[in-house]
């Protein structure tokens, strides 16, 4: 600190800062950028390996055999699914008494802010079907839940039938410390919303389930959840899916547990559909390596459950999906495979004595057994965030410069804070009207736009999402001259300095919570608003800023994730995908309270249109 | 001095349930018309039936009556309807203490102490955080009236595992030990290979033909075994599919040994073999139930074999059980680790009697209850409950304790809920896996359920034990205790790994180099320029007077 309260050593490192940092600032995104991408090679990230010492000492044997069995039950699900035209409840409650589990449903009902178009549904109507294992001597206290979907059309049924083979056979054995509960969901995350509510008593999401409390309660802490989707006989591979709401993951054991199952039992095992490959030093092995990181950072950016797990992990539920994938190997494996392996998992969740907290809860993975921990990433996010407050720092003592170089007078010095409060304040205040309207108008006035244009619900939602936020550009860069007249050069350096230390706050929150999120923002988001001035060409870097901004990031974010899942899409395909993904991003928020929309739409986007307002100061 | 006569009973009573799993209760009782306690008298030394290590126990804490109990696993009322003595899972122990007694807690402390040597269990880990004095819900169940809830002390540890280190040396205590009578079935592998587990000691004074105060010890021990996983997935029970043993004699010491076996259902529901001619009716929890006794004193019993092994084989499929009149259940409501709400749910299935139940909630203090927030409703209507006693607890001394008298109305579910917050403990107060979670121990609905048929007052020898436990005070009425499932309940808890320091020492680093950091952005340096020498200064003063400019 010496070195900074003694006035001549600290001018001189000021001038060096604001001297150099237009290099300083470009080295440091370079480095962002280097660090992330040399997250995914192999020789810096560190091994997986199990933490909790319950799990990994202790060996099981797995035993199901009856594949057969699960298959016909498969069968059996189908032709009384499609009788009933949705989930076969009385057949699935007798299923499950016959197996002796304690059998309860719950049905729901349910109103979409606007039609889900993707899944085709508003009005959901449905009911979920759960049985418990009761763990013999033990005291009803904790508890691991096996999920299956039941899902429309044919796919899933051979999970419903393997979860009834698992239930039939769990339910012989003598070991069991932990209640098991088995629950078929329907319509998938709706369902699964209304269950865990239902399940820990509460309404988050704000919106009235209809049967509300469930009859003949029992209260467990459940230590882990295990979703299950299998829709063939015979799979080649199984996925494993991490990526819950908000960008949440579960403790990295539960990879670990899946990744040491699948070795054990020889199971061809991915993440992101990925298979891992071991030339680590070739191009290409790099590449493959980066690509699954990228889909992990895409996927987790976008904060929605990837799988019918994610919502479990809002309630501190360690929680995966496996997903059975029938690919085009010659090698394929049986259900009695999958259920030996899930046998083998809950065996070991069972021995548990504390719920899974040993290992990483912040992490990516390159592949299943290389992660790269929090403490590793997270420097890549610091250098962009550094670019921030070395602008904030270099506009600090630009604005103060004159002060210090006053010589005659204190007029001088005190001029810039007379206006500067409401020059700031303005632009603030009416960019986050906007964002509020943003927030707020799609969804309240889908009436209204239907009426007057012929468009269907959804549509209307997301166009006028759209047209809030072009109209937000033509907006805020005239209204401070609305108070103050002609804008002064202080002016926009305060309000550039707020806006700097406001989006390294905002960003700064973002990635502790949710690392990819704040990632990609910042990757975009930081090169414009560091250089942003008024005195800059203005059709050049107004171009500049429209494409890094908040929407454009969501539409690179499309086609690069297309790209990486080998599925490229033409421009306009991916238009109509952009456009799918903001009504899929504003439902996410209003049924499962997914955060992603309104940080962007209350928060991010106010703050990209301060800048917009620096690039319009007059 | 004549040794006193003692008595010894053993019984074995076994229920086939509605869903094919079978309730088997054993119980011993063992009488003896002496009062140790008696002042004046001179110490007794000389034991027969009763165990020594117990008496001399009980008369060096001045204990009045001593019930305890190790459970492993939760009684399921809803499937297997109300159990002949319900316990809590894990262990329970409740005393009264004599009333010349001046320092019960003193007392209390170590005989839970000495307990936990004979049982081989943690009771040392009762103290005063988890002892409460309830003032209505436990009272003596054996002679005199002691209503002074002072010399009461009721904890339970939910935590508690029972295994065969508590089996055996409560075996121990059986006259004939696990050598001759009904004990020889209690094979641990077999005993623990079940639904439920639960083994019990209950020591009263009681009125023996009302002219002497006599001492009765009855140890229970009641076991479920579960048809999927013991029973191969058939309803075909035997004693030696059950415990891998058969009877071949009575105890010698007893004085009666009878195994009752509940046909209320037969032929209907199943078949037993060999049959007997030997039928006994009792009252029991409020229903007529119909009993085929086999008698082992009795040489016949055991036929041509000198073995006696029942068989009962399932016809069909049973139907639905009657749903238990009383009923009741708790759990957590919310997420998160900061509030949360207990919620504890109470049915009324009589369909057209209300009656009252006093509800016992006893809450260790790290659930820091506000009890402003304490509703009771049933049918969602306000039910006011007529009695109300609660004691705050005190941090790391007290628990909570919450009784409550509400009255349930007809065929209704009553709910009570309290919110709480979940306090920040000490980090050495954590238990050493505290990511387990912390437990709360069942809360206790005691009820008079109205009985459908009239209950036998009169206390006669002959009764079956399992019937006689809790004394019958009017006919139409009968005592129930029901006990809910213990809450596991995370608290915020530190991660006690290499992060958690980092993290800390991060954050310390931060907060000194932010204050540091504020203090210099915000502050404006300027050099001080050292007062110039006296010679300079003058000149200087000059040189103003003079106009000219200054020295530097």
């Amino acid at each position: 600190m010496g070195l900074l309260s003694d006035p001549n050593r600290r001018k001189a490192l000021t001038n060096l800062l604001t001297r150099l940092n237009a290099p300083i600032c470009m080295v440091c995104y370079l480095a962002a950028i280097v660090w992330f991408m040399g997250l995914a090679f192999e020789p810096f990230t560190l091994r997986t390996y199990m933490s909790e010492n319950a799990m990994g000492s202790t060996m099981v044997e797995e035993r199901f055999s009856s594949g057969e069995r699960a298959l016909s039950l498969a069968k059996e699900f189908d032709a009384h699914k499609r009788k009933a035209g949705g989930m076969p409840v009385e057949w699935l409650v007798k299923a499950m008494q016959a197996r002796g589990l304690e059998v309860f449903t719950q049905s729901f009902s349910r109103k979409l802010p606007f039609p889900d178009e993707n899944k085709e549904r508003y009005m959901v109507r449905g009911t979920n079907v759960y049985g418990i294992l009761r763990a013999p001597r033990a005291p009803r206290t904790e508890a691991l839940v096996i999920t299956a979907p039941c899902s429309p059309g044919n796919s899933d049924n051979q999970a419903v039938g393997l979860l009834l083979a698992l239930a039939q056979y769990f339910r012989n054995q003598i070991f069991w410390a932990k209640d098991i509960i088995f629950l078929v969901n329907e319509h998938d995350l709706i369902g699964m919303q209304a269950w865990l509510e239902g399940y820990h008593h509460t309404n988050i999401t704000g919106v009235k389930l209809k049967n509300y409390l469930m009859t003949q309660f029992h209260n467990w802490s459940i230590q882990a959840a295990l979703s299950l989707e299998l829709s063939s006989d015979v799979i080649t591979s199984l996925d494993l899916i991490l990526e819950g709401l908000n960008g949440q993951l579960p403790n990295l054991d539960l990879a670990n547990l899946f990744y040491a199952f699948c070795q054990k039992l020889g199971v061809l095992c991915t993440i992101q559909g990925k298979l891992q490959r071991n030339d680590w030093d070739t191009a290409e092995g790099y590449t493959h390596a980066a690509q699954t990181m990228m889909l992990m950072v895409l996927k987790q950016a976008c904060g929605r459950s990837w799988g019918d797990h994610g919502l479990f992990l809002r309630y501190h539920i360690e929680a995966a999906s496996i997903r059975g994938i029938n690919g085009f190997r010659h090698y394929k494996m049986d259900v009695a495979t999958i259920g030996r392996l899930l046998e083998g998992m809950v065996r070991k969740l069972n021995n548990l004595l504390e719920r899974l907290h040993q290992s990483y809860f912040f992490y990516l993975l390159p592949s299943l057994s290389r992660f790269v921990s929090i403490g590793y990433y997270m420097p890549a996010f610091g250098l962009l965030a550094v670019i921030l407050l070395l602008r904030a720092l270099d506009l600090w003592v630009n604005l103060g410069a004159p002060a210090l170089e006053a010589v005659d007078g204190v007029t001088e010095a005190e001029q810039p804070s007379g206006p500067g409060v409401l020059t700031v304040l303005t632009p603030v205040v009416i960019s986050h009207l906007t964002g509020v309207a943003l927030y707020l108008l799609p969804v309240h006035l889908q009436e209204m736009a239907v009426e007057h244009f012929p468009v269907s619900e959804t549509e209307a939602v997301v166009l006028t999402a759209v047209a809030i936020y072009t109209a937000g550009l033509a907006l805020p860069h005239n209204t401070q001259r609305l108070l103050s007249g002609e804008g002064t050069e202080q002016g926009w350096k305060v309000l550039k300095l707020t806006a700097l230390l406001y989006l390294a706050v905002l960003l700064g929150c973002t990635a502790l919570i949710n690392f990819s999120l704040g990632f990609v923002l910042a990757v975009t988001l930081v090169p414009i608003t560091a250089s942003m001035t008024p005195h800059m060409p203005k059709a050049l870097s107004a171009l500049a800023m429209v494409l890094l901004s908040p929407a454009f990031t969501i539409l690179y974010c499309v086609f690069i994730y297309q790209e990486l899942i080998e599925a490229p899409v033409s421009v306009g395909e991916g238009w109509m995908l952009f456009l799918s993904v903001i009504s899929q991003g504003i439902l996410d928020h209003a049924l499962y309270g997914s955060l992603v929309y309104p940080l962007l739409a209350l928060f991010i986007y106010p703050c990209w249109l301060m800048f917009w307002n620096i690039l319009f100061w007059s | 001095c004549q040794p006193h006569p003692g008595s010894f009973q053993e019984e074995l009573v076994i229920r086939p349930l509605h869903s094919g799993d079978i309730y088997a209760s054993f119980q011993f009782r063992t009488l003896w018309d002496t009062d140790f306690l008696q002042e004046g008298q001179k110490k007794v030394s000389h034991y027969r039936l009763f165990p020594k290590s117990l008496g001399q126990v009980l008369s060096k804490f001045s204990v009045q009556e001593l019930h305890i109990s190790f459970t492993q696993g939760f009684w399921r009322t809803m499937q297997w309807g109300q159990p002949f003595i319900p316990s809590p899972p894990g262990a329970e122990l409740w005393v009264w203490f004599h009333d010349t007694v001046s320092d019960v807690d003193g007392n209390w402390k170590e005989l839970t102490n000495v307990l936990s040597g004979i049982f081989c269990a943690s009771l040392n880990f009762i103290d005063m955080t988890n002892t409460v004095q309830p003032s209505a819900s436990f009272k003596p169940l054996g002679l005199g009236n002691a209503t002074d809830h002072r010399f009461l002390r009721y904890a339970t540890l939910p935590r508690e595992i029972v295994c065969t280190e508590n089996l055996t040396p409560w075996k121990k205590l059986l006259p004939c030990g696990s050598k001759a009578g009904l004990a020889v079935l209690m094979k641990s592998e077999k005993l623990f290979h079940s639904s439920f587990h639960s083994q019990a000691v209950h020591i009263r004074p009681i009125c023996q033909q009302c002219t002497s105060k006599a001492w009765e010890l009855r140890q229970t021990l009641n076991v479920v075994f579960d048809h999927y996983t013991s029973g191969q997935g058939k309803k075909e029970w035997s004693l030696f599919k059950m415990f891998s043993r058969t009877l071949t004699e009575a105890c010698p010491l007893a004085s009666s040994s009878k195994v009752y076996v509940d046909i209320t259902d037969n032929p209907e529901l199943f078949e037993l073999s060999p049959a007997t001619p030997l039928l006994s009716q009792a009252v029991v929890l409020g229903d007529r139930r119909t009993y085929s006794v086999y008698d082992l004193t009795r040489a016949e019993t055991f036929g041509q074999l000198r073995s006696f092994n029942l068989l009962l084989r399932w016809k069909g499929d049973s139907g639905d059980m009657l749903r238990p009149l009383l009923h009741a259940e708790r759990y957590v409501a919310g997420f998160g680790l900061q509030t949360g709400e207990i919620h504890t749910v109470i049915y009324n299935n009589h369909p057209y009697r209300a009656f009252p139940v006093l509800l016992m909630d006893s809450v260790p203090w790290y659930l820091q209850l506000y009890i402003h927030t304490l509703t009771v409703t049933s049918k969602s209507r306000d039910n006011k409950p007529s009695y109300i006693h609660y004691q705050p607890a005190k941090d790391r001394h007290r628990p909570h304790l919450l009784e409550m008298l509400i009255q349930l109305p007809p065929h209704s579910m009553t709910e009570v809920t309290v919110q709480f917050e979940r306090a920040l403990l000490k980090w050495t107060e954590y238990t050493p896996d505290p990511n387990h979670g912390f437990y709360v121990g069942s809360s206790v609905v005691s009820a008079l359920v109205p009985s459908m048929v009239a209950m036998s007052t009169n206390f006669t020898q002959d009764q079956p034990l399992f019937s006689s436990f809790v004394p019958v005070k009017e006919e139409s009425s009968y005592f129930v205790r029901v006990y809910t499932e213990p809450l596991l309940v995370n608290l915020p808890t530190p991660d006690f790994s290499m992060p958690y320091n980092v993290i800390c020492l991060t954050c310390t680093v931060v907060a000194v180099g932010y204050g540091s950091f504020y203090n210099l952005l915000t502050r404006t340096f300027q050099v001080d320029e050292p007062s110039p020498p006296l010679a300079k200064r003058l000149a200087n003063f000059i040189r103003r007077i003079r106009g000219v400019p200054l020295l530097a």
